[in-house]
């Protein structure tokens, strides 16, 4: 044996360590958060918890439901924003432009992914609040206000996973659909769209993942109010604005119950991370 | 005088129960050219893998039986694999340059056996690239990618990569087959002149290329060995109806 | 009966509205750019990189904003790298997959995905709280470590598993044992998306409010220790433009973050692709 063989024991123990300090660490985190969160779930009722309407926390009443209708609804703005404007982009990107200007726009994008939250929320109170108040009505700090600043953030994850997936489409798919006598966009629609679609969704479900967890920049625009918004002008308060704003003060089971805050939170990323293996997995013939 | 240098004594291989190479018993001289053929899944490959224990890499690989080299059980408690390694050169069937220059892909061998010196690595790199007669063709873009060369280069490559480490013996496995002829031809004629330096074992699915080179050829069917001997005696008479029928072409 | 579009019509129509929607996006994202850039940078001096902030911010400079950012994101990068690399490595070349590595692949996948102002609960309850560390750099920079921690470990595997098999078996039956192996042949061909995966954690760090507010505090004194409480520039311009302190120094800070970032990636990107070059 070489000393270098031997030393390849060695070598093995040490890196099992590190792996294993990396993973104690994820464990620490996971546990950490259920076991503060998930008993005061369970002692308040986690039926009352999640549908009741009452967040009084001061006087022991938790309920999500405004907070978790609120994520829904910005949410799901934001992917009405950010999906058909980050798909066209992709797609304008790759198939109808040149590779110089996708060289050139790919990391530019990119680049606007790293720009910070508060930044984005920022622009959102000084130019896209007043011009809701002033045009549309309501205080501005809006369900809409909100929606349009995530879809916004988005954009660049969106943007440059599609195009990924866009590119990774074998170029004779492409080919052989202009050989046949297709159009470019049909060639798009019906060729190298669906053949890309794992991945289109994976950008999606980040994207949307994204909008979920983002904090700073709604809490500077959606008004955080903790009710069921009924229209598009309407204040809204999302779960993870309940944790930010409350979490300074909170106390004792107040702050148990942000930590259950957090469980749902971790729960609805599992869910669509699940989602997302699951569609990345069935690859288009 | 034929020295036996390598010895399989009722050598079994296994990947978990799956018997790949079943109770061989073969001996290979010093300084033949020792030819190996058969069809697909025979188990050609992985006798030579069996050789320098890159099959260890497959977690459920398994030994029975004994391989030696010049009379050292390779599978011995102990064995310095690494250095096994360094004395069996291996060359694969799709040629794999590492993504470096040329230089550094010759010279990649010796630094793992910890070679430093600048000097004496670009001698060594200058003397393997003659020998494969490749030097003429490389000499004044060393630095550049290796990925850049044609398949046939690339190849020569491969084989001028585990000559740096001074092998005894030489392990081709398909070597040639996704080359074209010319550059076949100027690998065959490599290994006839490598002869007097080195033992070396070759793999071919091309019967005709064994023909051409070994001195004697094995004949593997189904983990087996059918049948091995001189290479004019095995192509003209052979002793099984077996290795007749895959010679003839009845099946492949 | 089927409404039949000439094909040329019908590309004509979406190419066009392709191109307005791409137009609107590109748009949108350089106005932020440019719009934050336009009001920050006549903010910006060298007196502003280099004085501290007077007046809770109202008026001096920024730099012990740039000190605790710095400090931060280095603290966080010298926990989180050499554990989210050794362990992908550890992961991927030294054990086969089975149950629990794919379990660990999923888990690194969900907390990859927490939001930011959850690592920053967990933070301020374990770090501040619970082990007494107080509002501090060690905080902030062990909360944002565990952060950028599981994309780390995400990013390394994914860019070591597509480092072809056949490489490896070249470098092992060269003689090279498994640390050679992984050191000179598998390491330098992952090492691109490794350290766009370290970047990634660079950027977030950098541009992270939720998570440091809570943890790292807001101090504006130049951070002299570990334990110091210290601001960073996310959230200086967070607390500027919320409370409305000084709007000037709030775009001028904005602009130095952005402008820092820009920065960041551009050396990256660059550094890759002259590695790519010698490496390919």
């Amino acid at each position: 044996m070489t000393r270098l063989e031997r030393n390849e024991r060695l070598i093995r123990l040490a890196l099992l360590l590190v792996a294993f300090s990396a993973v104690s660490i994820l464990v620490v985190i996971t546990i950490f958060i259920f076991g503060e969160g998930t008993p005061v779930m369970f002692k308040y009722g986690l039926k009352k918890f999640l549908l009741s309407l009452d967040w009084f926390p001061l006087e022991k009443s938790y309920g999500l439901l405004p907070m978790i209708i609120g994520s829904l609804f910005v949410t799901a703005g934001a992917l009405v924003i950010g999906v058909p404007l980050g798909l066209a982009c992709a797609i304008v990107l790759t198939e109808f432009s040149s590779k110089g200007l996708r060289r050139i726009l790919k990391p530019v994008i990119e680049l606007l992914a790293g720009i910070p939250s508060v930044v984005y929320g920022f622009i959102g109170v000084v130019i896209l609040v007043p011009f809701i108040r002033d045009n549309l009505g309501g205080p501005g700090l809006s369900v809409l206000a909100a929606s349009v600043i995530l879809g916004i953030m988005i954009l660049p994850t969106i943007i440059s996973i599609s195009i990924d997936s866009l590119e990774a489409v074998p170029r004779s798919y492409r080919e052989g659909s202009i050989a046949l006598g297709a159009t470019r966009w049909q060639t798009t629609r019906m060729v190298m769209f669906p053949a890309a679609k794992s991945g289109i969704i994976a950008s999606i479900i980040l994207g949307m993942g994204r909008a979920i967890g983002e904090t700073m920049a709604v809490i500077m625009i959606a008004g955080n109010a903790a009710t069921i918004p009924r229209s598009l002008l309407d204040p809204v308060r999302t779960l993870t604005s309940n944790i930010a704003l409350e979490m300074g003060y909170a106390a004792g089971e107040h702050r148990e119950a942000l930590f259950a805050t957090g469980v749902i939170l971790f729960i609805i990323i599992m869910v669509l991370n699940t989602i997302a293996n699951l569609t990345s997995k069935r690859r288009a013939p | 005088m034929d020295k036996t240098v390598i010895r399989a004594k009722d050598f079994s291989h296994f990947f978990g129960a799956v018997p790949v190479l079943k109770n061989i018993n073969m001996e290979i001289f010093q300084n033949e050219i020792f030819g190996i053929i058969g069809p697909a899944g025979s188990g050609k490959s992985t006798f030579l893998r069996a050789l320098n224990r890159l099959n260890d890499l497959i977690p459920s690989s398994r030994t029975e039986g004994t391989l030696e080299i010049r009379g050292q059980d390779v599978y011995a408690p102990g064995i310095s694999v690494v250095e096994l390694r360094r004395r069996l050169g291996m060359v694969f069937a799709t040629p794999v340059p590492l993504p470096r220059s040329i230089f550094e892909n010759i010279a990649f061998g010796a630094r793992l056996a910890g070679e430093k010196s600048r000097g004496r690595l670009a001698e060594l790199v200058a003397d393997c690239l003659k020998k494969t007669a490749l030097w003429e063709e490389v000499m004044d873009r060393l630095e550049t990618s290796a990925l850049k060369l044609s398949g046939g280069q690339q190849q020569r490559l491969c084989l001028a990569r585990i000559l740096a480490l001074k092998p005894e013996f030489i392990m081709l496995d398909e070597p040639t087959s996704g080359l074209d002829p010319i550059s076949t031809m100027k690998i065959e004629e490599t290994l006839r002149k490598f002869r007097a330096e080195y033992t070396i074992i070759l793999v071919t699915n091309n019967t005709k290329q064994a023909a051409r080179v070994a001195d004697r050829t094995a004949f593997f069917l189904n983990g087996e060995l059918i049948e091995v001997d001189r290479t004019d005696k095995i192509f003209s008479a052979p002793s099984d109806s077996r290795t007749n029928d895959y010679i003839s072409g009845k099946f492949g | 009966m089927r409404l039949h579009i000439d094909p040329k019509i019908e590309q004509r129509f979406f190419r066009a509205l392709l191109w307005l929607l791409t137009g609107v996006t590109v748009f949108i994202l350089f106005f932020i750019i440019f719009y934050v850039l336009k009001r920050g940078l006549p903010a910006v001096s060298l007196q502003f990189l280099t004085k501290n902030p007077v007046e809770m911010g109202k008026a001096g400079g920024i730099f012990s904003t740039i000190v605790g950012t710095v400090a931060l994101t280095l603290l966080a990068i010298l926990i989180a790298a050499p554990l989210g690399v050794g362990s992908a490595i550890y992961l991927t070349e030294y054990t086969r997959e089975n149950w629990a590595t794919r379990v660990i692949r999923f888990g690194s996948e969900c907390l990859a995905g927490i939001p930011s102002i959850i690592f920053g609960l967990f933070g301020f309850i374990l770090f501040v709280t619970k082990l007494g560390l107080g509002w501090s750099l060690l905080s902030g920079g062990l909360t944002l470590a565990f952060m950028i921690l599981p994309t780390i470990i995400r990013t390394s595997e994914e860019a070591i598993l597509s480092v072809p098999y056949s490489y490896r078996e070249v470098s092992f039956s060269l003689g090279g044992t498994k640390w050679q192996t992984v050191t000179r042949v598998v390491l330098p061909s992952a090492l691109p998306g490794i350290a766009t995966g370290v970047i990634l954690g660079v950027g977030r760090s950098i541009g992270e409010t939720a998570a440091v507010i809570f943890t790292a505090g807001s101090s504006l004194h130049i951070p002299n220790s570990l334990f110091s409480s210290s601001r960073t520039m996310s959230v200086h311009f967070y607390i500027l433009a919320r409370e409305g302190i000084s709007m000037s120094n709030a775009y001028g800070t904005a602009a130095v973050l952005i402008i820092a970032i820009l920065a960041i990636n551009v050396v990256a990107y660059t550094l890759m692709n002259r590695f790519m070059r010698k490496y390919c």
